[in-house]
Parts: structure tokens; C-alpha cells; sequence
């Protein structure tokens, strides 16, 4: 079938929401998911969302902007860190008013709490920034989206997966689906389309995660010929639970928790003295790994599965159940304790992809390092890259960037399409969805997807992780293009049209292989350690060389490189020290 | 260990009927029954189909029946429900909603019935400049309601809704409609009412409990009916009704 609208989101997690919610305003929107209703991921998110509200302690936006760009090693776009943390607290007060069922201070109004990396006054201090429900933020956030979307009628097509973006020249023209239920091939023609499709931690082994997060946007449009930004800058969330990578909010080191070693001592005041325990993650992460390398770990033998403690038992349960409750709950299922009575055996875990689709503060996505956009083509999100969260992202700072630029870009593309008609599309448009589609069912022999996912996940983990160096990011590299190859050969089991899950799977590989292609070799390509990414080989972060986005290009089998210059229009880059 | 896995197969297009296939996973007895599940797709069988994403407990994705109870795949231990010398699992899927394939039930019935209670906030009056006051004691009211993720193992554990009254609003719904009526900055509680206060609404619950008993989130799902209950009866008394 053809659907027209003006309006196409793909992705129904806070971004896509938000969006679809500005949009359908004045629009004829549809938003495309492939999943259920409130199954995405921002769901998963618990910590908290950012705002210098000063609910609790004295605050100011321009404080949150400087955290975000020291955050994120001056590798953040500062116009953009300014509009984030200035335009957060009209976010969280609008998100309150929609019925977001925020913690209370004994006043009544929004409780706030400590987070990783926030502080007050240009770093003196860890300031109470987070704006937080229990320990299921995001949750909240979905849940308060999708009612908004319910009360305003908005048009959803749910468990329709994407496989192609229509693209003439600079101009989008509209996206081409596959429905689940039927295994039957749309093509919704749209004046704009937004890509709000999330992350793809899913490209490593231990990952906080869902199945759902591999990359589909980001995917289908670096096949078209659209650069991606920063791709080599993946974050590990210091806490999550030893070898499964669920994640245990920061907020437990924000409500107090301590990380501790094999011998009980409070590590992090060896690596940041003045934050401790809520540095940013990049570097916690580092520090952790340190730890578990030198013979600290829990273990000790500095294996793969060794591991640090995260100490709550001090904060009494009382605490535990009123602000973590969640989390209380992951420790007696998954682990078999009680939080406020054992400490938690965690280990770094693979998060957030700070890198992504290129925008401006609109949403719109950007073609070259000279800043022209794409016609009616837009990304908000964790797909995308504004950048706002440069080399490392802050805690809460993605539920931020999610409400901020999901309306951001909802709203310039109702205005956009008041001007512009429904494009015309030729017959062919479907075609090589099509095509690639009728090559996997009509295979009959060939690896099962299974066997190359599964290697791809090791070596992303073992390679392209935390610690980082030419030769064995060489290795993978090399790897990831040998697994592309056979893709190429895959075969799905399932045969059938209706609910198709295999099929569904082996779509969803390609996107990853192609990302982790492109995030290994974007990787491999930055000979510096900023932020998230740290070479072994290249220890100390390089201003004068590096101090600049990747733009990588994914060309047939190979990725070519470029660079577009990082705005730091406000504060000059100085030593990261915490 | 070795697991012997039983899986309901279903696909209403080409089977007259359900059957059972057992599969042989060698897993640790820590690991999740989505994790088996997944291994099979993986590595055994991959027209197997059933739905997934946040594997921990709080997307709602894989509520199904395990050992004939209503769990969530991904937070149910391995050692805690195999069982026998053979260490045997048996999964189906979800009741009270059709069969799509295998696992996958059709859910959107369950979705037309929540929608239905007007699971948003109500409140057309101007907003202050700031966030709205609410005491802390007013939040926690509706606390355990906002828990809910809608994964539909409450709905399809219900007897009423299989025995006696398929057309019974549904234990989620209930919880929803709760979760706004316990919210002192809502002011839908009449156009609430409208809904659930009908022979489909609220009324045909029977307090079995099994609601409750199934909740993966924990959720007091019978008492939140029953408080509901009490609203509308109080609500009739001051009517005068």
C-alpha cells in the first residue's frame, strides 16, 4: 500500500512522542513503531531528567550548560548545551502540567537529587539538579507522552519495522515499511519525516540496552548516503548488574551509594577527589576497569567476569524503597538481594551512543561538514547528534536532550509542511526494499544470523570497549567487514509472511553490522582519548588535532571520513579534572 | 543444566491446532526464560515467534504463561521454575486474547479497553507559571498504580473475563483509571465515571485475586478495584442516588 501524510515519525519513544504530539497540532501525522505501545525504550530510563530548577538548592541553567560541555570533554556543540539546559526547565515544568507524577519536596513542589557530572557554580560542588520519579523516570516520561497522544487522536502504525528512507538529491521524500502482521511492503510518502528510532547498544555483548535498540535510522540512512557524527563515542554506564548489564541508576550513587573494591576502599577518591563517586561515567567506567586490571576486583584475577561492589546498604531502607525502588526490586530478582542489606556486584555496561544522525537545533539533518541540511528529513533523539552530549554524556542529560529537541523538531516541521506539498514517488520506490527482502526468504541455505550476531557482540565488547588501541580496533575492523560479507549469505528460517519475527531479526543485524562498521572504524580513525573514547596508544586528548566531529560516510566496504568544527563559542576548553 | 523447554506452537493461518514442541537448551540455571527462548530463536528454531525488548522487567513485551502462571519471560529464573528430574519448562501463551503466532497474542483489545478509560490527566484549568503543588502525601496515593506497564498478564489471568463476562473492562484498565482518579490535580473523575460505572465497567470484578497474585510489578491490583468500587458508591451517596 501508499500512505500520504504530511507529517511521518518513525519511533515512538519521548522523542517521537514529543514530536508527534508538536506536529499533529496542524499536521496529518502518523508515528511508525515497531513496537507495541510504550514497550520503547525511554521507558527503561530511571534516574532522572535535568533542570536548574532550584527547587532545592540554588541553581542556574548556565551552570547545567557548563557541566554538559565539560561533560562531554569540549566536544559539545556549546550554542546547543546553552538551548538545552535553558530550555529544560520549561520541558519539565510542561511535562509536570501534562500530568508527570514527579517526586515531592515537603513543599510540594518537583524534588530534585544529585547526579553524575552536575554541579554547581563551574564544578565546586555536586549540585541537586535531577528532576526524578522514584527510580522510573523515564517510565513516567513514556507513560505521560503516550497519554497526550491518546487525548490528542495522533495517528499510530504500530509493529511496522523500517527498511529504507526515499531520498532525491537533498530532498525526503518519504520512508518504505514492512508490516508485521502481514509481511506485506508500504511506502508512506510524507512531506518530513523524522528518525527518532533510539540507540543500538545491541552491538555489544553487555548492554543496558533492549532488543529493540539496534540502529534502524541511523542505519537506513547511512546506506543512503548521509554521514553519521561522532560515531566512535559509545558510553558504559558504570553500574550494571555483573554480566547481565541491567542497568543500576546513578541515581543510587546520587541518593549516596559508594563503589567499592576487593578490600572495602572507596576507589574513587584516588581518580576525582572533589566529585568521587559522581564523576561522569566515561570516567568512573575507566576507573572501575582500572581497579578490576590491578588485582581489585571482587575476584581479583582481572578476568572478563570480575567485577567492584556499589554500597547502599548506609542509605537504610527506608530510602531505598521511597527512592529506589526499581532498583530494590532488580537486586532480589535477578541477584537474590536486598540492596539495603548487601552491596550490589556491578560492572560498566554498554549505555548511550553520544554520536548518531547530524542536526542542527532543529532537528534538521545535516548533509556536509559546511552545515546544508536535507529537505524535510529530521532526527531527534539518541539517534541523533546535535551535539549536545559531545565526547560523554551526562546522567539525566538524554531524557533532556529527548523533550527538548523531540519538540524542537515536531514543531519545525508543522511549520515546514504548511509551505510544502506530499512529494510525488516513483513506482519504483519500494523496489529495493523489496528485493532484499525476496533475496533472505528465498534463500533456503545459509548461516543463521544467529552465529554472526553473537561474534559481533564479542568483538565490539573485547575490542572496540573502554579501553581502546589501533592494532585491536585494526582487528575488528577487519572482523565486522568479514561478518558484513556474511550477512550476505544469511538465510532466515522462518518463511512465512505473517508475524515474522526471524525476518524481523536478520533486518535488524544489518543495521547493526553497519553501525558497529562505522562506529570501529570512526573509532579507529580519532588518534586522541576524549570522553568516552580512550586509546592506549593515544592517552591525552589532542586540542589541536582532534578538537573536531567525525563525519563518516559508509561507502560499499569501506567508510570515508571527514570533519565538521565544534562550537566553543562560550567557554574555552581546558584540562577535564573532577 | 539442560532444560527441556515445551512451547505452545500455534499459527491460526496453517495449524487446526495448538501442539506442544520441546527443545533442548543447556543453560545456567541464573538465566532468564527469555534468554532460553532466545537461544532457541537463535540457534535452534527461528520461525519460533514471540515479542521481546527491554529484557528487565519494565517494557511489558513478554508477559506469557509459564508453568501456568502469568510471568514476565524476562524476569523469571530458570531455577525457579524448572521442574522434575528433566529440569522441563512449559510455556504458553497469554489467555482471554487471540492467538497471533506461538507466543504473540493480539493485544488490541486490551489497548481499546484502556484507552477507553481516558487514561490521560484532565485538568483545563490555567496552569500556574510554575509546576503545580502536590503534597508528598498526595503522591504516593497513586503511586502503586503508575507501576503498571500494561504487559496484559492480569488481563489474561482474570476468571471473570474467561468465565463469566468477556466484555469486563479489565483489571489493567482499572488500575489506569485508578491512577488518574487518585491524582488531586485531575478533574476527570465524572467523565471517568461514565465508564466505569456500567455493567462492563468496574462491577463484574469478583475479587478472585488472581490479579494481584500474577502482577509482575507488584501492583495491588483487586484493592485498587475495590477502592475504585467505593469511589463511585460514595460518589452515588452524595448524589443522593
Amino acid at each position: 500500500m501508499t500512505y500520504e501524510y504530511e507529517v511521518v515519525v518513525v519511533g515512538a519513544g519521548g522523542a517521537g512522542l514529543y514530536a508527534a504530539l508538536e506536529a499533529s497540532k496542524t499536521a496529518r501525522t502518523a508515528v511508525i513503531s515497531k513496537l507495541y505501545p510504550m514497550r520503547s525504550h525511554t521507558g527503561a530510563a530511571q534516574g532522572g531528567i535535568s533542570a536548574a530548577l532550584g527547587n532545592v538548592e540554588e541553581d542556574l541553567p548556565e551552570w547545567h550548560a557548563f557541566d554538559t560541555v565539560k561533560g562531554g570533554d569540549y566536544l559539545t556543540d556549546q550554542s546547543a548545551a546553552l538551548l538545552l539546559a535553558e530550555d529544560a526547565i520549561r520541558a519539565v515544568i510542561d511535562l509536570e502540567h501534562r500530568g508527570l507524577p514527579f517526586n515531592r519536596t515537603a513543599e510540594g513542589k518537583i524534588d530534585q537529587r544529585r547526579f553524575g557530572g552536575h554541579t554547581r557554580n563551574f564544578g565546586e560542588a555536586a549540585v541537586m539538579r535531577s528532576c526524578f520519579a522514584a527510580d522510573r523516570t523515564g517510565h513516567m516520561i513514556l507513560q505521560t507522552l503516550y497519554q497526550q497522544c491518546i487525548k490528542n487522536e495522533v495517528s499510530f502504525f504500530d509493529e511496522f519495522q523500517v527498511l529504507d528512507v526515499i531520498i532525491e538529491g537533498r530532498q525526503c521524500k518519504g520512508i518504505v515499511v514492512i508490516e508485521l502482521s502481514t509481511g506485506e511492503i508500504h511506502v508512506f510518502k510524507a512531506a518530513a519525516v523524522l528518525f527518532a528510532t533510539g540507540g543500538f547498544g545491541r552491538m555489544f555483548r553487555i548492554t543496558s540496552n533492549a532488543y529493540a535498540n539496534t540502529g534502524d535510522g541511523p542505519a537506513v540512512l547511512a546506506r543512503r548516503g548521509i554521514p553519521l557524527e561522532d560515531m566512535e563515542f559509545f558510553q558504559f554506564h558504570p553500574t550494571g548488574i555483573r554480566q547481565m548489564g541491567i542497568l543500576i541508576t546513578e541515581g543510587v550513587r546520587g541518593e549516596g551509594g559508594i563503589l567499592r573494591n576487593s578490600s572495602g576502599e572507596r576507589f574513587m577518591e584516588r581518580y576525582t577527589p572533589t566529585l568521587l563517586d559522581l564523576a561522569p561515567r566515561d570516567i568512573v567506567s575507566r576507573s572501575i576497569i582500572s581497579e578490576i586490571r590491578e588485582g581489585r576486583g571482587i575476584i581479583g584475577d582481572g578476568s572478563v567476569d570480575d567485577y567492584v561492589h556499589l554500597d547502599a546498604t548506609h542509605l537504610g531502607k527506608d530510602v531505598i524503597e521511597a527512592k529506589l525502588p526499581d532498583i530494590a526490586e532488580f537486586c532480589r530478582t535477578y541477584q537474590g538481594i536486598d540492596p539495603a542489606e548487601h552491596m550490589i556486584p556491578v560492572m560498566p555496561t554498554a549505555h548511550y551512543a553520544m554520536g548518531g544522525i547530524p542536526t542542527d537545533m532543529d532537528g534538521r539533518v545535516i548533509a556536509d561538514k559546511n552545515g546544508n541540511i536535507y529537505e524535510g528529513l529530521y532526527a531527534a533523539g539518541e539517534c541523533a547528534c546535535v551535539s549536545v552530549h559531545g565526547a560523554n554524556r551526562l546522567g539525566t542529560n538524554s531524557l533532556v536532550d529527548l523533550v527538548v529537541f523531540g519538540r524542537r523538531a515536531g514543531i519545525h516541521m508543522r511549520e515546514y509542511v504548511e509551505g510544502a506539498v506530499i512529494p510525488v514517488v516513483g513506482k519504483d520506490a519500494g523496489n529495493e526494499a523489496r528485493h532484499f527482502i525476496e533475496g533472505l526468504r528465498q534463500r533456503s541455505r545459509g548461516i543463521h544470523g544467529g552465529y554472526i550476531r553473537q561474534e559481533m557482540e564479542s568483538v565490539m565488547m573485547e575490542k572496540v570497549g573502554i579501553y581502546r588501541t589501533g592494532s585491536q580496533m585494526q582487528a575488528a575492523v577487519d572482523t565486522l567487514k568479514d561478518l558484513r560479507e556474511q550477512y550476505s549469505e544469511a538465510a532466515v528460517q522462518d518463511t512465512k509472511n505473517r508475524f515474522n519475527t526471524d525476518l524481523l531479526e536478520i533486518i535488524e543485524l544489518r543495521n547493526l553490522l553497519d553501525l558497529a562498521y562505522i562506529t570501529a572504524c570512526s573509532a579507529h580513525n580519532r588518534e586522541e582519548s576524549r570522553g568516552a573514547h580512550y586509546r592506549e596508544d593515544y592517552p591525552g586528548r589532542n586540542d589541536e588535532g582532534w578538537l573536531k566531529h567525525t563525519l563518516a560516510w559508509l561507502e560499499k566496504d569501506s567508510v570515508k571520513i571527514n570533519y565538521k568544527p565544534v562550537d566553543i563559542s562560550r567557554w574555552e576548553p581546558k584540562p577535564r579534572v573532577y | 543444566m539442560k532444560v527441556a523447554l515445551k512451547i505452545e506452537r500455534f499459527n491460526p493461518k496453517s495449524d487446526a491446532k495448538p501442539h506442544f514442541q520441546e527443545y533442548s537448551v543447556d543453560v545456567s540455571e541464573n538465566d532468564r526464560v527469555l534468554d532460553l527462548l532466545i537461544h532457541v530463536k537463535r540457534f535452534q528454531d527461528g520461525s519460533l515467534a514471540f515479542r521481546k525488548s527491554c529484557a528487565h522487567g519494565v517494557c511489558g513485551s513478554d508477559a506469557m504463561i509459564i508453568n501456568g502462571i502469568e510471568r514476565l519471560a524476562c524476569k523469571t529464573l530458570v531455577k525457579d521454575v524448572a521442574q522434575n528430574e528433566n529440569n522441563s519448562i512449559t510455556v504458553e501463551p497469554l489467555k482471554n486474547l487471540p492467538i497471533q503466532r506461538d507466543l504473540m497474542v493480539n493485544q488490541d483489545e486490551f489497548f481499546k479497553r484502556y484507552k477507553s478509560v481516558k487514561p490521560f490527566l484532565i485538568n483545563d484549568e490555567k496552569a500556574p507559571g510554575r509546576e503545580r503543588i502536590q503534597s508528598p502525601e498526595e503522591r504516593k496515593k497513586f503511586d502503586d498504580a503508575t507501576k503498571c506497564i500494561l504487559c496484559a498478564a492480569c488481563f489474561s489471568a482474570c476468571p471473570v473475563i474467561r468465565e463469566k463476562n468477556p466484555l469486563f473492562l479489565g483489571p489493567a484498565q482499572v488500575v489506569q483509571a485508578s491512577r488518574f482518579l487518585d491524582d488531586s490535580r485531575d478533574r476527570g473523575f465524572e467523565a471517568r465515571i461514565a465508564v466505569l460505572d456500567t455493567p462492563k465497567g468496574v462491577w463484574p470484578c469478583e475479587n478472585h485475586f488472581k490479579c494481584t497474585e500474577v502482577c509482575p510489578r507488584g501492583i495491588k491490583v483487586t484493592k485498587l478495584i475495590n477502592l475504585t468500587k467505593k469511589k463511585i458508591k460514595n460518589y452515588r451517596e452524595r448524589r443522593g442516588q
